[in-house]
Order: structure tokens, then sequence, then C-alpha cells
């Protein structure tokens, strides 16, 4: 952040006076002290705020996703101004999952929440949001809980591949290691009732909101777009995201998610028909929410059913008109959920697209297939491994079913030697 | 600027063709590095520059364009560079209703718009100052990106109008450059896209074609160019030269090659 005096500057510029700083004296090993939002460093008057940090790479200041995995692929976190889509998969599991990771997070970091969803109230997400876990021995137990199946055959086998020993057990995407940036959270428990007092948020549920009577002159936008981009606008303004309120001598970030945008709850009839008469209004809700947000300290989460969308012109569009796009794919119901190849994880990641952002490229990952698998306490990211083909008599039928299967994998999948035809020695 | 892609396409800032329409367009990877590019060559001609940036936010080419070695910001200071922010005006223009048309008044119009406003905006930005202190060489127009006008409603027809005033205008009569970004939408059925893109290909004089590798992501090949020159107005029997490199791009440069011939294989 420049200093305090050049309020209204976009979080760009702000980004790039905290690269400089960071290569001044405040590095991201710097050993983290008590989580003080005010500390001013000795160089330029640095102000850092809880639960971020600049980029390695540009200076941008980051925030976290929620999920260390997902942190670690998108090149250190999300950016602050920037939007992360989601794809929804099909049943809305596991993309609901990963918005409720992103509220937690501001939660545990002392965020601002602005919450909107068109059906569901959002007192009721946030009662459901996953505990965090911030315990260091809880963290020590699920380490032990991801290796421990692993050592005793390890043992065994390594009398003869020794120098295997030396490798790392399980080649994960991300480590299995605590830090103050990301945290992790349990699926299988609620968040404690007081963190959610303690915290600071806003709801934006449309059905009361679109009670009221429409005073804005029409625009092409649906009514409920409109709505909530005012309500966007009236936070940022009156909270002081955009640095219009000097005074105020602690910045926050401010955390927004909106729910299953483009679903017909929200008034869009994108995912009904293929050519609707309101086949524009998304677009530009999300272009007028960018400008908001890239001229605000906030970082917007939004899922988004696309499966459900016919016009396959229309998710190019809105892939081009959002910064960060995560496509998440689950196994559930489909006849991947008994495939053999399968059986280790609960769906596919696909990273869509990431910004370049004050460069000229950016920080992609050779791993183009990743698969997720959800644990109680987990959940991790990792490239796809085809599991071993072990049994003893191998029938031909289910050698082929493998061998269709691994047709399906994308052209970045490397580690397998049989890529198209299954060659059968 | 990158020095490579100069040598490329045979143009230097000192001697750079006048009355040109330059077609950028990307397919399944991002083109954005020619517009920075193109940005910082112009600017180091000493052309007066008119960029209408509708994707990203002035601090970001500005951020970039300081690696390539211009200041966006002095330049907007002494009034070589007029940018239009698309992100920041769309939310002014669209919470408070303006008193006088707002270049990207479309947005909240109803039916598809046009893009007169914006095109007054740019004739505007780019007629010639009496006044005769400066002397900028020859003014230019660099939109980022064309394909977003299309997703926020309008035309396709309505976009090529917009080109072909500004075309008008900016090369024929100010003897200027045009630099428009195209998305092309590759297997998608993007119908409006690609009218817009095949209008534009008709009517340009130079296209840079970014294309991912047939073969998919590539550490150390990022891309492939493809080049082509053509004479719009001129029928000839003479064939369009087209050239194609691969390239890598870096932190403050872009590195061509042939293709093969990277140096991760060689």
């Amino acid at each position: 952040m420049a200093a305090v005096a050049t309020c209204g500057g976009d979080a760009g510029s702000a980004g790039s006076a905290v690269a400089t700083a960071s290569k001044s004296n405040v590095t991201s090993f710097q050993r983290r002290g008590p989580r003080v939002s005010g500390t001013n460093d000795s160089g330029p008057r640095l102000v850092s705020i809880t639960g971020t940090r600049p980029s390695v790479r540009n200076g941008q200041l980051l925030v976290s996703t929620g999920l260390p995995a997902l942190d670690q692929l998108l090149g250190g976190g999300l950016a602050v101004g920037t939007v992360l889509l989601i794809e929804e998969d099909k049943y809305n599991i596991y993309s609901s999952l990963l918005f409720k990771y992103f509220l937690a997070e501001g939660i545990v970091n002392g965020h601002t929440l602005l919450v909107a969803s068109a059906n569901e109230d959002p007192a009721n997400i946030l009662q459901e949001l996953p505990a965090p876990l911030l315990d260091d021995n809880c963290k020590k137990e699920f380490d032990e809980d991801v290796y421990n199946h692993k050592t005793p055959e390890s043992n065994i086998k390594m009398k003869i591949a020794w120098r295997y020993q030396l490798l790392p057990k399980m080649e994960q995407i991300g480590p299995v290691s605590s830090s103050r940036f990301g945290h992790y959270y349990d699926a299988s428990k609620r968040i404690p009732q007081e963190l959610i007092e303690a915290s600071k948020w806003h709801g934006f549920f449309l059905p009361e909101k679109i009670s009221s009577t429409l005073k804005v002159e029409p625009c092409s936008l649906t009514h409920g777009y409109i709505k909530l981009l005012q309500f966007i606008q009236n936070i940022i303004c009156e909270e002081g995201f955009d640095g219009s309120n000097p005074q105020k001598k602690q910045k926050n970030i401010l955390r927004i998610g909106i729910q299953n945008l483009g679903s017909p709850l929200w008034g869009d009839d994108i995912c009904c028909t293929e050519n609707g008469d309101s086949s524009h209004s998304l677009t530009k809700f999300l272009y007028v929410l960018r400008g908001l947000l890239r001229t605000s300290l906030s970082a917007c989460i939004i899922t988004m059913p696309t499966h459900l969308i016919q016009n396959k012109a229309f998710i190019a569009h809105v892939t081009n008109l959002s910064d960060v796009v995560v496509g998440l794919e689950s196994f559930i119901g489909s006849e991947r959920e008994t495939n053999p190849l399968y059986k280790d994880y609960h769906g596919l990641i696909h990273i869509r697209q990431i910004p370049r952002l004050n460069n000229l490229f950016c920080d992609e990952s050779d791993v183009k297939d990743l698969g997720f698998k959800l644990k109680r306490k987990l959940f991790t990211i990792e490239r796809l491994h085809l599991p071993p083909d072990l049994s003893d008599t191998v029938s031909r039928s289910s050698k082929q079913d493998l061998a269709e299967s691994a047709k399906r994998l994308g052209p970045g999948c490397g580690m397998m030697a049989g890529g198209k035809k299954h060659l059968d020695f | 600027m990158f020095l490579e892609l100069n040598n490329l396409l045979n143009t230097t800032p000192e001697r750079a063709e006048q009355g040109k329409l330059t077609l950028l367009c990307d397919a399944k990877t991002d083109g954005s590095f020619l517009v920075h590019h193109f940005l910082s060559f112009y600017l180091k001609a000493n052309c007066k520059v008119c960029f209408v940036a509708l994707i990203q936010s002035f601090s970001h080419y500005n951020i970039v364009g300081q690696k390539l070695g211009v200041n966006l910001t002095m330049a907007r200071e002494r009034g070589q560079l007029v940018f239009l922010e698309g992100l920041k005006s769309a939310v002014d223009v669209f919470f408070q209703a303006q008193e006088k048309p707002h270049p990207l008044q479309f947005l909240r119009e109803a039916n598809a718009g046009n893009l007169k406003p914006l095109f007054e905006f740019v004739r505007e930005a780019l007629k010639p100052v009496d006044s005769g202190e400066a002397g900028w060489t020859y003014p230019v127009l660099l939109v980022d990106d064309l394909s977003v006008l299309l997703s926020l409603g309008l035309g396709a027809v309505a976009v090529l109008d917009f080109i072909h005033y500004c075309r008008a205008t900016v090369c024929w009569e100010l003897k200027g450059n045009v630099v428009v970004l195209v998305h092309d939408s590759g297997d998608v059925e993007d119908e409006e896209n690609d009218i817009l893109l095949n209008g534009l290909s008709h009517q340009s004089h130079l296209i840079l074609r970014a294309e991912g590798l047939a073969t998919g992501f590539c550490r150390d090949v990022h891309g492939q160019l493809r080049i082509l020159w053509r004479r719009p107005l001129q029928s000839t029997s003479q064939r369009d030269q087209s050239l194609t490199y691969q390239y890598k791009i870096q932190d403050r440069s872009v590195s061509f090659f042939a293709k093969g011939m990277s140096p991760a294989v060689l």
C-alpha cells in the first residue's frame, strides 16, 4: 500500500507499492509475530493487512482462497481486486464447499464478508461454514493420517529398490504444512458461533431485496443484478474499501461471495434458453463488478452453474471477463464413480484460466490433470495418478475399460506412456 | 517493445508505416503481449496514442510498460497518451446518470446500442492540436479488446461500423495507425465474433495471430505467431506474405524462433 494519502488508488498500484516495500525489507519469509494489522515498517509506510501477502512474482497483494492446495496452483493466492469464478459441478456439492472455505477464511482472518445468494439465506450459509483447524496438534494428526497407510508397505518394499525411498512418498501439489496465510478446515464440524458473531458480514438475500419497488431507470440488466451491484457499491463506499475514507487507519479486505450466479433464481434465463432476452445481462454484471473490484480492496468468489448454459460461446465470454476460472467435475452419479481408475479421487479440477496481472505471463503449473479428494480435514488437489495394474489375472475386458478411460485424460498427461493405444505385452 | 518482433516485422519506431490497420488476434492463448508491444512501440515512436483499454486497469499496463521501457503515467501527463480505462468508466456510467454522452453509454441501453459516443471520444482525443507545441508524429488508436464489446451486448455490425469510422478518421484523414485485438473463439460456435474477425481480416494490412500449440501446453514454447502482410485496397495477383514463428514469453521480452528450433530442444 502506498502511503495513506493516496486514497482512491486502485488495488493494482497499491500492490506494486507493496512490491517495492517487499524488496526492501519485508519478505514473505519474515517470521510473523502476532498478526497486528497496523505494523509500520521502517521503510516506506507500509500498512500490512491481516490475511494478505504480496506475491513473489509481481508484488500483487494476495489473499488465500481458503484452500492451500488451490492457492499453490494459482500462484500463491487470489489477487486482491480479482474475481474467482468456479464452474460448478453437477450437484453443487464441491463448489459450495469451496465457496464456504473462502468465506471461512475471511472470518478467520477478520475480513469483512458480503454473501449474496438467491436461494439460501446468508445467515444460514454462515452457520454452515466449516470449523478452522487452528490447533497445531490437529495438523500433526492429519499429517500422519496421510502418510501412515503407506509406511508399512514402503518398509517392506524398499529392500531392492532402496533408491526410491529417497523420493517423496506421494507427489502432492501443495505441501501439507501449516501456514498463517491459508488455513485448514474440518468439513465435518461447524464453525464456532463466537467466530461468526465476532465477524462483520453483510448479507444479500435476493427475495428480500427484490420486493422493493424498482426506482432505477431501466437498464438491460436483470433487476436482481442491478440490486446486487448497488448493494456492493454501497458497502464499498460506506466502509471505505475504495480508500474514500482516509481517517480509517485500519485497512481491511472485503470478501464477496456470490452463489449460483446465472441460475434462474436470479431472474436470468441464460441457463434455460439458448438465446434469451437477457442474454447479456450477466456479462454486463461481471464487467461492472470487476470495475468495482479493481478500484477497491476486495476479492470475489462466484459460483456459476455453467453446465446448464447451452450457449458455449457465452461461457467463453464469461471466461474472458473473469480473472481466475476453475472448473470442478465430480464423479458422483457418473460412471466414473465406479471406475477403478478414479477410485482415489472424488473428482477432477480444471484450472481454466489464470490472469496475467502486471506481467507478461503467468505462473501456470505444468500439471494439467488434477484430481481432488475430500477427506474429513483436508481437501487435497493432486496430480492425477493412474493406479498400477496389480491384479493377478488381468482379464481382457477390464484392460479395455482402463484403456478407454485413459484416452479421456487431457493431453497434458505425461506420466503414463499409454496414451491412445493400449499395448498388450 | 520487443526488439525481436521489430526485426520480424521489419520496422523500427523511426520508420514505421502510416495509415495502416493492424489486427491482433489470439486463439487458445493470450495475445495481450502483442498489445504491450505496440503500446510501447508507438510511445517510443513519439506518436499521440489513444488507448481504449477495456479489459484491464491502467496500473497493469503501466507496470508492464515500465518493464518494456515506457512510462505511461508520464506519457499521460504530458498529453502523449489518452487512456480510457473501461473498467473504471463502466462503474461511473452505470451508477450515475450522465449529462453528456459517455463513451461507454451503451452499458445503460437496453437494446443493442451503437458506439457513436466512443467514436466521438476517439476523434476528440486524436484531433491535431493547433497550438504547435509538442509535435507528435502521427496519431495511433489502440483497442484492447473488441471481443469485450461483443460480450457486452453490441452487435458485430456496430463494432465494424465503429472501426470503419475510426479508420476513416485516423488512418485516412490523420494518416495514423489503428491496432485492435480480437479473440478468436476457435471451435466454439460464436457467430458474431466470426463476423467481426472475418470483416476485420479483410480490412487490415497486417495480421498477427497468436495461437496455442496444437499439441497443448508446453513450458518452453508458449505459442505460435503467424504474421500475414496484406494489401487490402489493391488487387494484386501476388500472394500475401506469411511467416510463422514460435515464441516464448519471458519477464521483459519475448523470444522468437523458427518452428522446432526452441533453445530447449536444441
